[in-house]
């Protein structure tokens, strides 16, 4: 009898050329997104004299420096450099580039599952680390650094040692107003940020069952916060509905052969994990971060930590540490925090799912504070204005852009100010992440929305009540 | 790639814990070329006021200077894939950092650089961070052949994956082991389009 595999199993197994004696396997690589940041690695391929070995299997995407506003002009010379090396690149190597003028461009987390280009049981990386993003499909996705770029670009192969795998189920329900954001959020303060490293994670459950593509998307973006190697949902009806007619997906006869294929890839029943853990969404209430990591997150009434009640000194120094750069109290309420600005944008929860979550919130309503909204991709932009949302982000008094990683990570410009607050959709709260000396606080778009109104970080569930 | 065998070096006990990439470098400098050096940038909004003045941030303290290790708490390089990240740790000089768990793609990174990601076990690293703390000349003795790092009459032993261990003795690269699977690729290649033809798009 064969031997129960997981998902993961299932989709490395495929992907394997060679095994070497030390335990280290080549992996044959199906998609490999590279974007303008990828530039050293470009240079590395250059300084090799070698081609890019499978151009038909490359893709090319400008999203982390390009401008916001005022398309397709970029003011900066040094990021128009860099977009017109990733043109010149994609020209030269002939691979294809959804560039700053293509209808269908967007972050590259966002584009490729939406153009059917990601799909499930495939290897996919990337020069990112939100690429765990893909995994929500079924596919082995992961991010690497410029090295590992130049590596596949050069061979469309990389050396990997097989990661331990671990199973989160998540059961129960999500409370209404609650998303696939509190779903991470609460994963990643119950393990920790390196709670998952080494390890692939497959989520499965009642609660992943249920969730729509774009809230997998989302779980598995945040993933890599929890030190995940990769993250993995096993396809199901909601994958192949969301997959049908998208643009470079498989059509017709050739798309149910594949789905056929797909459909054996989930974990067999008896197949074991590493390590296996059980959560019940029914006790999850709106999270949002208060710190300098994700996993730095709380129930949005709870109060900022005391760091005299800790009896770790080591811990104690990091929460005062914490709180000093937050510009916070210990023990303050979390509700009494006053935000400066909103950001609902990124690879995590810019998808028209998220955008409607926001507008839902907003619609007959201002915002008292300024913010921004940049949809994930051009065509989540174009779907929004057909739903009329923009102007609903507008009327709110909020500012409609165009679509990049924009306030996420602060790149093009789109910068939160020195000691500034911002209530934001995105993944990273990391000390200067959206900006020097910034301030970030992790939420889910309809929380963002609800900040955006009070000026302040808000129970959603209060303002929709009253 | 460089080798690395031992080294024995000042060493900077910096203590922090989740020091992401992007305080080891902030996203705005990563547009700029290697070739100018990366090094300035490492840890720069610790170590650089607003007009670029020095806010005497460990790192640039004078017992801690020509540094090549630094110890850290848990959770080192966590973040985002940048390898610019390694690049100022290199080009500021240091070879390796020694923390109780580090990032996969940070150490992942740092090896194809020739930097030593050393892995202790947390109680180690307090004692380790102690002793530094408490000596005129903090300095390290680290040893990739024996897995020990050693400070006075006291050792400890880390922790690195085997593979990424010979790579480090070896200063392997990457690419030279794998063009010698040229013919395996070429054919796992047919097979794989042959089986899941979708993998073509379009």
């Amino acid at each position: 009898m064969k031997q129960a595999r997981t998902l993961f199993d299932k989709v490395w197994d495929s992907h394997v050329i060679v095994t070497r004696e030390d335990g280290e396997s080549l992996l044959w690589v199906d998609r490999h997104f590279v974007h303008e940041g990828s530039h050293h690695a470009f240079r590395q391929v250059e300084a090799r004299g070698l081609p890019v070995a499978e151009p038909a299997l490359t893709f090319g995407v400008a999203d982390h420096y390009v401008p916001t506003r005022n398309r397709p002009a970029i003011d900066n010379p040094e990021i128009a450099g860099m977009v017109e090396r990733l043109s010149a690149n994609a020209a030269r190597h002939g691979f294809r580039l959804f560039g700053l003028e293509d209808p269908d461009q967007g972050i590259v987390h966002v584009v490729g599952p939406e153009q059917g280009l990601t799909l499930p049981g495939l290897l996919v990386v990337c020069g990112d680390s939100h690429t765990s993003t893909h995994g929500a499909l079924g596919a082995y996705a992961f991010g690497i650094g410029a090295s590992e770029v130049a590596h596949v670009l050069m061979t469309q192969t990389l050396w990997q040692r097989k990661p331990k795998r671990m199973r989160i189920r998540i059961e129960g329900t999500l409370a209404p107003g609650l998303s696939a954001k509190d779903l991470a959020l609460h994963v990643i303060r119950t393990i920790g940020a390196d709670g998952a490293r080494g390890h692939a994670l497959e989520y499965a459950g009642e609660v992943i069952s249920a969730l729509s593509m774009e809230g997998r998307l989302t779980l598995c973006n945040m993933s890599i916060e929890a030190g995940a190697r990769c993250a993995m949902v096993a396809p199901d009806t909601v994958t192949f509905a969301y997959l049908q007619g998208r643009p470079l997906a498989p059509e017709g006869e050739a798309f149910d052969r594949a789905e056929a294929v797909w459909r054996g890839l989930a974990s067999d029943p008896d197949a074991v994990f590493d390590r296996d853990i059980a959560l019940d969404a029914s006790a999850i209430a709106p999270l949002v971060t208060w710190g300098v990591s994700p996993e730095d997150a709380l129930p949005i009434n709870a109060r900022v930590p005391d760091p005299a009640e800790e009896t770790d000194p080591a811990r104690a120094g990091y929460l005062q540490q914490a709180i000093d750069y937050m510009g916070l109290e210990a023990g303050m309420r979390l509700e009494d925090v006053r935000v400066d600005r909103v950001f609902i944008g990124s690879c995590t929860n810019a998808r028209i799912e998220d955008l409607r979550a926001a507008a839902s919130v907003l619609r007959g309503r201002k915002a008292i504070v300024p913010g921004l909204v940049s949809p994930g991709s051009s065509r989540v932009k174009a779907q929004a204005e057909r739903e009329g949302l923009d102007l609903i982000f507008r009327e709110a008094g909020l500012e409609w852009a165009d679509s990049g990683c924009s306030m996420c990570v602060g790149m093009n410009g789109d910068l939160v100010a020195a000691g500034e607050r911002c209530a934001s959709t995105t993944n990273r709260n990391f000390r200067g992440r959206q900006g020097k000396d910034a301030r970030t606080h992790l939420m889910s778009p309809a929380m963002v929305a609800a900040a955006a109104v009070t000026g302040r970080l808000t129970d959603l569930r209060k303002l929709a009540g009253g | 790639m460089e080798r690395f065998i031992h080294l024995e070096a000042t060493t900077c006990p910096l203590g922090l814990a989740n020091v992401d990439t992007d305080q080891l470098i902030p996203a705005r400098f990563m547009s700029r070329p290697r070739s100018e050096g990366y090094g300035r940038f490492l840890l720069h909004d610790l170590r650089f006021g607003p007009d670029g003045q020095s806010l005497g941030f460990m790192l640039d303290e004078a017992r801690h200077a020509g540094a090549a290790i630094v110890v850290a708490r848990r959770n080192f390089g966590t973040g985002s894939s940048r390898e610019a990240a390694v690049y100022a740790l290199w080009d500021f000089g240091i070879r390796c950092v020694i923390a109780p768990s580090f990032g996969d793609i940070f150490a992942s990174n740092a090896v194809k650089n020739g930097l030593l990601p050393a892995q202790v076990s947390p109680e180690d690293a307090e004692t380790i961070l102690a002793l530094l703390e408490g000596a005129e000349h903090p300095r390290l003795k680290v040893d990739l052949e024996d897995l020990r790092i050693e400070i006075g009459h006291r050792s400890f032993p880390f922790a690195i994956d085997a593979v990424r261990r010979l790579q480090l003795l070896n200063g392997w690269d990457d690419l030279d082991l794998t063009r010698r699977h040229a013919g395996e690729i070429t054919a796992f290649r047919a097979r794989r389009i042959a089986e899941a033809p979708w993998i073509l798009p379009g």
